[in-house]
């Protein structure tokens, strides 16, 4: 068996798990989120935070960017592992996209707490 | 006469700085359709150094699989007329290192084969006086599987083979695998999927079917491995 330390998953098939699953959830928010914008004539600033301000939206849209953060974790693990050999510069890429995606999600806690 | 112009990759490490393409020119007669190992050996004829492994020259040995016009076959069993092009462009096998010409070193392909352990596992304490019997139906399961010639042609073709070489089995290691999961005399299923059950092994295989658009035995790699996946989550969930 190979090990590997840098993906998000304890197993090839908690890895396949966490990314079908969470492909799941950010679908349905980007499907609500057509669905919304395509039965809001006009989105007004109001409208924008009243959405925002229910707690099953706070949750969504949290659990989408928990989604988020898994997905992109594995996907970009998954790539760099096929084309960056170089140890040093995939740990160093991997470094990056991991702490950014953290960071996204942070960013959405707080703006979420703040509606 | 039919003129076909052969553009064959050489290399030889002893000579060459770098691998360079060389032009041939083969001459077959109208009513001739010759193999493309023919038509190799005919060259080879003319120029002595050109080296390719063959063997059974009927498709069964796997000893010449190669590129053949970006595609990877067997030279014993591709007709010339079968490639619609009087230009013909000879390769080695992707991905695995040149050893000379068409000749590439096989090792991590073998080593990927080993690490499956393809031989039966039976920890019966009282084997069978004569033989271990399966039903018509279990034996059936094994058809489409045994019959891989381990030619390399497919996992040569797919490119999370060619990114991951030491880590992730291949098309044609997870075709083995899958044979000695599915068999019914076989008791070690469990260690087995122990073994590949890690983010390479199986799961770097995304599905894109090139080791089923390549085998030239008519194979499907690509429904074994979604066999193997199916046998890894259903024991993770």
């Amino acid at each position: 068996m190979v090990k590997a330390a840098g993906t998000f998953g304890r197993s090839g098939s908690h890895d396949y798990i966490l990314l079908r699953a969470s492909s799941v959830v950010i679908f349905l928010f980007t499907l609500f989120m057509i669905g919304f914008f395509a039965s809001t004539a006009n989105v007004t600033y109001e409208i924008w935070s009243g959405l925002f301000s229910n707690l099953w939206m706070k949750v969504f849209t949290l659990l989408t960017l928990t989604a988020v953060l898994i997905h992109g974790w594995i996907g970009i693990w998954q790539v760099l592992t096929d084309y960056v050999k170089a140890t040093g510069v995939r740990a160093f890429i991997q470094f990056l996209f991991s702490v950014g995606l953290i960071v996204v999600w942070l960013a959405g806690l707080f703006v979420l707490w703040g509606v | 006469m039919k003129k076909y112009t052969f553009s064959v990759y050489r290399y030889n490490p002893d000579v060459d700085n770098a691998p360079h393409m060389k032009e041939y020119t083969l001459e077959v007669e109208d009513n001739q359709d010759l193999m493309v190992l023919e038509a190799l050996i005919k060259l080879k004829e003319k120029d002595p150094t050109l080296s390719f492994r063959r063997s059974c020259r009927e498709g069964v040995c796997g000893s010449d699989g190669m590129s053949i016009n970006g595609k990877n076959g067997l030279a014993c069993i591709t007709h010339l007329s079968s490639l619609k092009s009087d230009k013909i462009v000879i390769r080695p096998l992707p991905g695995l290192p040149v050893i000379r010409d068409l000749i590439v070193d096989m090792s991590q392909f073998y080593q990927q084969y080993e690490k499956i352990k393809p031989y039966l596992i039976n920890d019966d304490k009282t084997p069978p006086a004569r033989e271990r019997l399966q039903s018509p139906e279990e034996r059936a399961k094994l058809d489409g599987l045994y019959e891989c010639i381990l030619c390399a042609c497919c996992s040569t073709s797919c490119p999370s083979f060619w990114w991951n070489p030491d880590k992730f089995v291949g098309p044609a290691g997870l075709l083995h695998a899958y044979r000695f999961l599915i068999d019914s005399r076989d008791t070690a299923t469990e260690e087995r999927l122990d073994e590949l059950d890690d983010a390479f092994s199986v799961f770097r295989c995304h599905g894109i079917m090139n080791c089923v658009n390549v085998c030239p035995k008519g194979l499907n790699p690509t429904k074994a491995i979604g066999h193997i996946k199916s046998m890894l989550l259903s024991r993770a969930v």
